[in-house]
Order: structure tokens, then sequence, then C-alpha cells
């Protein structure tokens, strides 16, 4: 089936199985920094922006991204450098995997969260998993980033 | 892998269900996420995000909420903090992230009688009424009880107003697992109900225990019997995340923890 | 120290910005789009041997271009793990097997157009097995009528005590003195005995491949591995290729923590496109990560420890079992390490013995993850001293504060179990070990909270700790080489074979390498882990990246450095003596003379011929530097659930010279929770049948952000003499701590003890429920 959406600004039609999901679909078209992690919903590395929401992509039916504006860090280069350069300060971007996922959601956040706090954006972040930094060292940075003490 | 043969987003309820009442391999596609972890093939899938179903609406005496609204949407509803305080956010807030709330919906959690659910607890405690389309209203508390599931389209969860109180508790040892227990606890017209959920099976209310603190002074020594009475009327059931033993001790906690909660 | 310009120095990681902007840098990303996918059929069963196997109809499923099954592929006896050649695990593996050894064991390889295309012929396959009685309690394996393996189709380089008949993979016996004697003088003694569970290493990329044939014919696979030249090895000898006809490429890669320190899905890529002539690749699913890849061996440790009434620990005897699953990569170099990267630590123990076997069991095979043996060993060890803390009534920080090993000091049991160590004393040139209690106690405010604090009628807090050690890479066995390279305009290409699996060694490295030249660290760019193009570095394992690796880079820099000066003085026509190069320039010692190292390259490059300035070291080394820690838990129980919160964790390190800051802490913070997470939250379970039920993560449950709250690190001040700028290693010892530090700060708490992995809030909560009740 065809699918409208617009991706980064720019309006792409896809044809797609219904039963494929909008990671593949980002993927097979060459959005290659939305990443796979794991079977079952839970690592959030593969979050993309939908209206602005962040939604995984592996759990997201393509068929309906029909109408949407999807949003990866491909189209928010200059944001992720932004949010990545507090990350990179503080050695946070390790192995990178879940990075853009990371950023994705933290740039929702920032618009979302009006008056944050440690425990406000350790919750928004609850579905980002990370195995090599333990977290507390990314919560250094993105509470510089948000700024909050 | 699954896979789709056709794939309708019929444009509002009545196209759906009609659709749906013809084709005997018809399947509703609620939020999609856990239909995806299976291996099917689904003749037809009929996808609801386009059939407006999707809303909180505050009325004088009720609030609607359509199915296909997503467990992010309750959590961070105005109407919903208003009207019932920190209850349902608190039942949909350690579900994996906010990435999965903003696709998995209420409606598919409901019709699902999924037993490890927190937020099926928490408005049963609210006694909620849910609506199908063709079969009609119904309590949250008799649907659990029914056998089965209905091949009908959950259209819509009823909230009554006028809660003076709702509160929330739950175990789970990583903050983002399934709970290995949960409970729910109301208080309407100075009346409790207490509801106790993934026992692993779905919440239910603790009858004997409600009969119990409607009838007495609320204090910690009372709130502590009704966590005990209702741990012993209820049926609790071993799986990967506990036993039935522990299950049994959680429920004690829970259930006072709610109740003290709510006096608060 | 103070005057280093690069070495001690925040330096942004070489790939961050690539990185956090999404770039296309991983496997995957690179990956031909017309590549073949592969799919890999699985056994249903434990243990069983496949009677026939019929892909006929399969193969007639259009889009399929080639099926293999172990009747298509040469049986040539290897192992996976990734160690030096001969390696010390068994050669116990074929490509494909008519013998299946656990649920989601390799039993054909598909590959097709599409991965919806593999798995339609998948299901077509059709395939007949024996079943036999699997073995899947690592306590009945040695007596158990089945044998995983077999003798004559085994191979052992050296003798690990392989023994197949009784499912026995390895033994590693060592000892001192004489431990019952010394027992039988102790006035307090502990026994106990410990469980550790399968912990996997749930990095977030999984594994995946992809292999082409280039245009000289050579193999090229290009792999999320930790492991380039090892894998090399294998490939070449799996498929009886010449070395020089395989080329094993590493992008960046997501991780692997031991995980791709044993050959998984290269084997598969490299059957495909042998075959078939065509690109092809694969990717793992998060359950195939879970079940067909490797794990942790879990093991039971049994722990008699015994001191006299003032606390002078006089016998430890350490007797383990560990579960190596159904191969025996990793198996006896693990197991080793349980008792030789611990029992030192005591050193003033006048008897300690270690004997550990490990048994073949028809479970997801144990490999190398993150603390390798001293992790289960360190629980194990640590958990004992603590009770032994307890029952002297004594503080468990002046325990170890009257035993452990200081600077200065050795233990006989470096010299049995360091390969090329003679009987010379090995001495611990740097320990810190004082330092990192005192002030690890200062940090967690130790003196005000041990043993425990009530906060509510529900709650109550405790303070627990525990200290490790590790290695600096392994040695006798380890080997690094580093090329540099000076190109036009003073630019310098350092090419490595160490092995970046996300830690940032690239970075520290290429630090490394402008302090020893003396250079800016933008003058030098990084290339690493291309088996054609760099030189030969054993990997990225048994944290020898920084100590090895950062040794030969340091000597190449300095060659280097020798080779500008040579040069600078002959085109100043002056001695090599009259000069010195200051990292800009070389100048004459008089100062009237100089060239920058712009120009001088310049000249050399375009020179007629060309004069390349090449500089290439290795390092290998018997010195035994180890890492030291200490690690504090404050932990809040709540008696009625038995659920524990976390509040702080601090952990101080002896790392030697602290290369990069920023990069040291949060390898140790990351190390630390994955350590938590082994403690607290990932429990791995198997049903009646041997089938992993935690394979995915709604089931395996990792820390989350929720779950860890505030950790502290600090670093002793340090310095390795042998160490490059005095470094040692960072990457395993933090993970070691955590587990036992807990345990005793939930006893402190509440009196209760735990003693099998991890510890769940039922387990706390059923405990105390029985002591409420005596």
């Amino acid at each position: 089936m065809i699918i409208k959406t617009n991706i980064n600004g720019v309006n792409k039609t896809f044809d797609i199985e219904p039963h494929e999901y909008l990671l593949n679909v980002l993927r097979k078209n060459g959005y290659l920094s939305v990443k796979r992690g794991c079977d079952t919903g839970a690592c959030g590395v593969c979050t993309v922006l939908v209206d602005g929401e962040p939604t995984l992509s592996c759990s997201f039916l393509a068929a309906r991204a029909d109408g949407k504006n999807i949003l990866t860090i491909e189209g928010l280069q200059e944001q992720a450098k932004e949010v990545g350069s507090y990350l990179i300060a503080e050695g946070v971007d390790q192995c990178g995997y879940c990075s853009p996922g990371l950023i994705l959601t933290v740039i929702a956040m920032k618009t979302q969260l009006k008056n944050p706090t440690e425990e406000s954006i350790r919750h928004y972040l609850s579905g980002n998993l990370c195995r090599c930094t333990g977290y507390v060292g990314q919560l250094r940075a993105i509470k510089k980033y948000m700024g909050v003490e | 892998m699954i896979t789709f043969g056709d794939y309708v987003r019929p444009k509002s309820i009545e196209e759906a269900y009609e659709i749906f009442k013809l084709k005997k391999n018809a399947t509703l596609i609620g939020g999609g996420c856990y239909i995806r972890m299976g291996n099917r093939r689904i003749g037809l899938a009929i996808d609801l995000c386009d059939a407006g179903l999707n809303y909180i609406n505050e009325d004088e005496d009720i609030i609607e909420i359509g199915a296909m609204t997503t467990l992010r949407q309750l959590e961070t509803s105005e109407i919903l903090y208003e009207n019932f305080g920190p209850i349902i956010a608190d039942s949909v807030k350690h579900i994996i992230g906010v990435q999965l709330r903003n696709i998995a919906t209420i409606g598919a959690t409901v019709f699902s009688k999924y037993g490890f659910s927190d937020p099926i607890t928490a408005l049963l405690a609210l006694d909620a009424d849910v609506v199908f389309h063709n079969s009609g209203r119904i309590s949250l508390e008799e649907y659990l009880k029914e056998e089965g599931k209905r091949r009908d389209i959950l259209e819509k969860i009823i909230l009554h107003k006028k809660f003076d109180k709702g509160a929330f508790q739950s175990m789970r040892n990583s903050q983002v697992d399934y709970a290995i227990l949960n409970a729910a606890v109301s208080k309407k017209d100075g009346k409790y109900r207490i509801a106790v959920g993934a026992r692993p099976r779905t919440a239910t209310l603790a009858y004997k225990a409600m009969d119990y603190i409607n009838d007495t002074e609320i204090n910690e020594e009372t709130a502590m019997r009704a966590g005990e009475i209702a741990s012993e009327e209820l049926v609790f059931g071993s799986n990967t995340r506990g036993s039935a033993e522990y299950r049994k001790e959680l429920c004690k906690v829970l259930v006072k923890r709610a109740i003290m909660e709510v006096e608060a | 120290m103070k005057n280093n310009h690069s070495v001690g120095k925040f330096i942004p990681k070489v790939d961050g910005e690539q990185l956090v902007t999404g770039k296309p840098v991983y496997t995957d990303d690179i990956a031909p789009k017309e590549a073949l996918v592969i799919k890999i059929l699985r056994s249903p069963y434990a243990f069983a041997r496949i009677k026939s196997i019929n892909k006929d109809k399969a193969e007639k499923v259009p889009g399929v271009e080639c099926i293999l099954t172990h009747e298509d592929l040469p049986k040539i006896l290897f192992t996976r793990a990734g160690q030096s050649y001969p390696e010390p695990s068994t050669y116990d593996k074929y490509v494909l097997d008519e013998y299946v050894r656990y649920i989601g064991d390799e039993v054909a390889i598909v590959a097709a157009e599409s991965e919806e295309i593999a798995l339609k012929a998948m299901k077509l396959i059709k395939v007949e097995y024996e079943v036999y009685e699997p073995v899947l309690d690592m306590e009945q394996a040695e007596n158990h009528p089945s044998k995983i393996h077999f003798r004559d189709r085994c191979h052992s380089n050296i003798n690990i005590g392989f023994d197949p008949e009784k499912n026995i993979a390895a033994i590693y016996n060592f000892g001192i003195g004489d431990v019952e004697e010394a027992l039988n003088k102790c006035d307090v003694v502990v026994k106990e005995t410990y469980y550790t569970q399968a912990q996997a290493h749930a990095m977030m990329e999984t594994y995946r491949a992809f292999s082409y044939i280039d245009q000289y014919g050579k193999l090229v696979i290009v792999s999320s591995t930790q492991i380039p030249f090892h894998v090399r090895r294998m490939i070449a000898r799996a498929f009886d290729l010449p070395i020089n006809k395989v080329r094993i490429i590493k992008p960046r890669i997501g991780g692997g923590f031991g995980g791709k320190q044993t050959a998984q899905v290269e084997f598969f890529t490299a059957a495909v496109t042998l075959k078939t002539g065509k690109p092809s690749k694969i990717v793992y699913t998060r359950k195939e990560t879970f079940e067909s890849t490797t794990s942790r061996q879990a093991m039971r440790i049994d722990v008699t420890i015994g001191a006299d009434k003032e606390g002078k620990i006089k016998a430890i005897d350490m007797k383990a079992l560990e579960d190596t699953g159904a191969y025996g990569e990793h198996a006896y170099t693990v197991l080793g390490a349980v008792g030789y990267k611990t029992l030192p630590l005591y050193n003033k123990a006048e008897a300690a013995r270690f004997s550990g076997k490990a048994v073949y069991t028809n479970h997801t095979p144990g490999g190398a993850l993150r603390g390798y043996g001293v992790t289960q060993g360190t629980f194990a060890l640590e958990s004992a001293v603590n009770e032994l803390a307890h029952k002297l009534n004594m503080d468990p920080t002046e325990l170890r504060a009257k035993n452990m090993i200081r600077k200065g000091e050795t233990s006989p049991i470096f010299n049995l179990t360091t390969v090329g160590a003679g009987k010379e004393p090995i001495i611990m040139n740097s320990c810190e070990l004082e330092y990192c209690i005192k002030r690890g106690k200062e940090l967690i405010d130790w003196d005000n909270k041990y043993p425990r604090q009530y906060i509510s009628p529900s709650k109550v807090r405790g303070v627990g700790m525990a200290i490790a050690m590790q290695g600096s890479g392994i040695p006798g066995v380890d080997t690094a080489t580093a090329t540099i390279k000076l190109e036009d305009n003073g630019c310098f290409t350092l090419l490595l074979g160490a092995t970046d699996l996300g830690t940032g060694s690239d970075t520290i490295l290429r630090q490394i390498a402008a302090e020893a030249l003396g250079v800016d660290n933008d003058t030098i760019s990084v290339y690493s882990s291309d088996t054609d193009l760099t030189p030969f570095d054993v990997g990225a394992y048994a944290s020898g990246t920084t100590y090895f690796s950062g040794n030969a880079v340091k000597k190449a820099a300095l060659k280097m450095k020798e080779l500008i000066e040579e040069e600078g003085a002959r085109f100043l026509k002056l001695d090599k003596e009259d000069v010195v190069f200051d990292g800009k320039e070389i100048i004459s010692k008089s100062g009237d003379k100089k060239i920058s190292l712009a120009e001088l390259s310049n000249k050399l490059i375009y020179k007629n011929p060309t004069n390349q300035l090449t500089s290439t070291a290795s390092f290998g080394t018997s010195d035994v530097a180890p890492p030291f820690v200490s690690g504090f838990a404050e932990v809040e129980v709540d008696i009625e659930t038995g659920k524990i919160e976390l509040i702080n964790y601090v952990t101080v390190a002896d790392v030697g010279t602290v290369i990069n800051p920023n990069l040291a802490r949060i390898q140790a913070e990351g190390g630390v929770v994955q350590g938590i997470g082994m403690a607290l939250f990932e429990e791995v379970r198997v049903d009646g049948r041997g089938r992993l039920i935690t394979n995915n993560f709604m089931e395996y449950k990792i820390p989350s952000r929720l779950d860890i709250n505030n950790i502290i690190v600090d670093f002793a001040e340090s310095y390795e003499p042998t160490g490059p700028f005095g470094a040692k290693s960072i990457g395993e010892v933090v993970t070691n701590t955590p587990c036992p530090a807990i345990a005793d700060a939930i006893y402190n708490a509440v009196g209760i003890r735990v003693r099998n992995l991890p510890i769940t809030p039922e387990k706390v909560k059923m405990l105390l429920k029985n002591k409420s009740k005596c």
C-alpha cells in the first residue's frame, strides 16, 4: 500500500506492506540513525518523533505514518549537535547506539516539560535504556542542557 | 513476524463495526504493540486509529475516554487529574517509557483484560463502565468477570465523577517492569472500593475487605486488617515475576498503603 | 604528571560528534543493500542429534539463495573463544554439527533475498531429531548419563582438564600452604556457599556481520566484534583458507562487554558468501542474542575462611563449580580467574587454595563478560570476608585493612598463575587500596551510617562494602602493536589493532601518542581494527587495551620522535644529539637553527624518493599490574515489601594514571551499574526443558534510569611504573564490588543474608518473614 508522510520536513511517498513497522521502512529508505535494539518495545533505541511525540518506531505501524510528520536525527542535526555537545562533554557518547533515540526524546522533553526537575527528567527518559554509561553521566549532561541545577 | 492479508482504516466506529461484523478473519488493531510480538497471519487488520476514538471528554456527571486514547494521554490529562487526583497517572507512569505509552491504548488494554495491567486496577477501583459499540454498556467489574472476550468493538470507558480520592500502589523490582502486584483504592461518599491486580490474573475487587473497611474507623491498624482480609479472600498465583506466597504478602501491604494514602 | 598536556586531560571522543548526530557508522548501516539476508534455524531441543535434515522444499521457495546444513560444511574443529593462539579452550565446535547442545543451537543457515523469504523457507526445512535427556543442572552434570561432548571429536591445545566422559570442560587448581592445618589454628571460621547467575551482556547493538568477496578474491567480513584478529584466524581455520585470504574489519560497534569476545555470526556470513560468491549479512534479534550467544558463567562457589580472634586471616579455601554451558569457550580461563584474581587480595594468609571445575551443560554457552570470573569470585570471597567480620564483631573495613595487599607487597599466587613468571616475587608497584577504603568511607559517611539507620517503621538503611582487583591485560599472553606514520603538513596517522567497543580506546590511545610525541591531539588521526591495514593486537578484553596497546603506542610514538629528531638534524646539518623536537619544531639546542615539523614532513614526503617516516612497536610483558577498587553501598530496605532501594553507591578506584578523567569516570559508573544489575535486577530463568525464559528485555530487566540513584566515583592518586604514563586499567574491576557490597549492606540493615544472586525483593521479604517467626 502507498503511504504519504512527511519525514524531516520533506514529503515522502512509500510503498509498504501493511504489516510493516515504521522502523523497517525508515531504515530501508536510508534513515539509518534509527536503530533496532530489541524485540519487545522495551529499549527506546528506535525512538522517532511522530507529530512531535517520542514514539517507538519498532511498534508503530508504518501505515499509521500516513499523513503524519516524522522527525529523525537526520532532520534535527543542529539540535542533535547541541544536545550531543553536552553528552560529549560528559564522556557519555560511549558506544553511541542509544544516542539518537535518547537525543530525540530529550528534544521532545525540552518542549514538553515546563518546569523540569531531576526526577521528571529521569522519568521522561525511563524508556531509553543504556548499558554503557550507567545513566548518571547522561543525567549530568541533560540537566545542564535543560538548565536544571 | 506478523503479517496482514488486508488492511483497512475505517473513518468511524460504525464503519469499523460493519467490516468487523462481516469478516470472520478480521482482527482489530488498537495500539499495535502486543500484536507485533506474535507470528500470526491476520487475514484482515482493522486499524482503529482514524475511527474517532481518541478523546477524553468531560460532561456534567461523567468523563468519557475513547478506546484509542493512549496511556500517555491518560497520564498527562488535566481532566483526569482534576477529577480523580493522581490515581490514573500513577497507574500508567511505570509502563516502560513515554515512547511506548504514546502508542499503547487504554481500550486495547481493557478489552484484553491483561492480568499484568496497572490501569485496569485503577479503573476498577473508580467503578468504570465500558461501552461496546454493539452490545452496549456494562460495568468494568462485570466485564472482567465475563468469560473470554466479546466479538465487538470496545468504544469508550465511562468514569463517574465526584470521587473523594483515589490511590494506586504497586510493587515491581525494576521501576519499568511489570508489577508483581498492584492495588487501587477509591473513596466516594465515604465508601471504599479496593481493587487488586496482577495477581497475576486480572484485577478484581476485594469484597470482604471492602465490607470490613466500610464498617469501621480508618486507621493504620484497620487498614492493615483490610489488607489481610483481602490477602485471604483473593486468589494468587505464581509466575516468572513472583510466587503466590509473595503476592499474598504484598497484597496486605499494598492495600494497607493505598487505604492510608486515600485517608491522608 | 602535572605537566602532561594530553594524558590526564579530558579529550572528547574522536567519534563523538558522528555518533550523536546519528551517522551511519555501524555494521548494519554500511552493509550492501543487495546483501543476502541470513536467518538461522535453531534447535528446539536442549540436547539432540539431527537424524535427518531435508531442505528440498525450502530451497524451492523463490528468492532463497542457499541453505546450508552440517552436511554441507567442512567438519573442522575450532574454538570460537577470542584468545591468543594456542587457545586454552577446547576445540569442541564445528560451524554446524549433527549434534545440537542447547535450545537455540544452530541447525541450518538460510540465505535469501529478504528476511521474510528466509523465514518462510525456514519453516519448510524438515528436521528429524533423536532427542536425549539434557543436562540442566550444573551440580548434576558430572554423573549425568548424557555426555555432551565426545573425546574423539574434540581437541585441546593444552591440558586444561577436559574430561568429556564426566562432562568436565576444565579443571583449575592451585594452592599455597596447608589449608587444613591453618584452619585448625583459627578461632573463627566461616564456611558458606554462594551462587551467581548467568548474567547477560545486554549490549544495545546485537551481534551482526556482513561479508563480501573483494576485488582480490578475498573474503572480507565486517563485524561487530571485539577480536578482529582472532576472528580472522578462526575463519581461516574453519573454512580451510589461508590467513591472507580473509580480512576482518570492525566499524563502530554498539557495545560488547565481552560478548563479542566470542565469535558468533561471522561463520554464517562467511559460509554463505563463500558458497554463493555474493555479499551476505546477518543481524541477530535480541532473542537470539540472549539465547544463542553467550552469557556470564553461572557458578556455585564454596568458601571457607578462617582467622584468629584478632582478625588475622590465616586460611582461605575456595571451591568453584562453573556452568560453561554447551560449549567450552573461555571455560578454563574464567575458572582460574575466580581464584587467582581474588585470593591475592589477602596475601598475608598463610594458606590459600582454589579448586575449580567447569562443567558442560545443555544451557546457553558461557563466555566472557566484564569481570570474567572475578566478579563471581569477588561476590563469594568478599561476602565470606564480610561474614567473617560480623562473626569477629569487627568493622568490615577494619578487617580489610588488617589483611589486604598493599603497595610493595606480593602474593605467591601471582607466581603460580602468571604465564612467564619465574620464582622472583612479583611486587605490586602500585596499590592504593588503603586510600580507596579511607576515601570510600568518607564519601559514603561510613562512620555515621555503619551498620544501620532506622528511617521509619517500615524502612531501614544499611551500608556495606567490598574490595576487588582485576588484571591489566593477561601478562605473558597479551600483545599489542601500533604503527605511526608521518604524513605531510605535520600530520600523523596512528594505526591500531586495538579495538574500540565504544569505550573510547581510539581516543585515549591517541592521547598517549600525543603525549609521547609532544604534539596536539588534533595532529593525529586514528584508524583501528582492520586486519589488513592495522597491525596485530589481541583485541579488547581482559582490560588490556590501556596497558598493552597503550604501551605499544607509547613505544611507537617515542620511536617516531627519535626518527623526527634524526631527520630534522639531518636537514639542519647537525648531529641528532644537538637537536630537540618540541612538538612543533625541531630546534638546535643552541637555538639558532630550526625547522617546523610541517615543513620537515613535506620535505620528506615530496623528496625523490619519498622518505615517509613510519614507526611500529609491539608490547608484551609478564609484569602484573592489577587495578584495585573499593565499593560502598547504602541501601534502604522496605521491610514490608522486601524492596531494596540503592540510595548511594561509592566506588574509589586505583587505576594508575587516569588517561582521560571524563571517560574513566563513565567507565566506572557504567561498570558499577552492570554490577548493580547483577546484584539486584537481572534474573535468569530456564524452564524444565532448558528453554531460556528470560530471553528479551521484557523478562530480563537491566537497570533502568529510574533504578539508579546516586553513584560517586573517585580515583586514587596512583602511578604504575610499568604502565604507559603510569596507567593500569579500569574496564572490568569496577563491576566487581556491587554484588558483595550490596549483600552486606542489606545484612547490616535487616540481618538477613542472601547468598544467591540476584537479591530480589521476594527473597528478602521471605527471609525477613521467616526470621520474624523464629
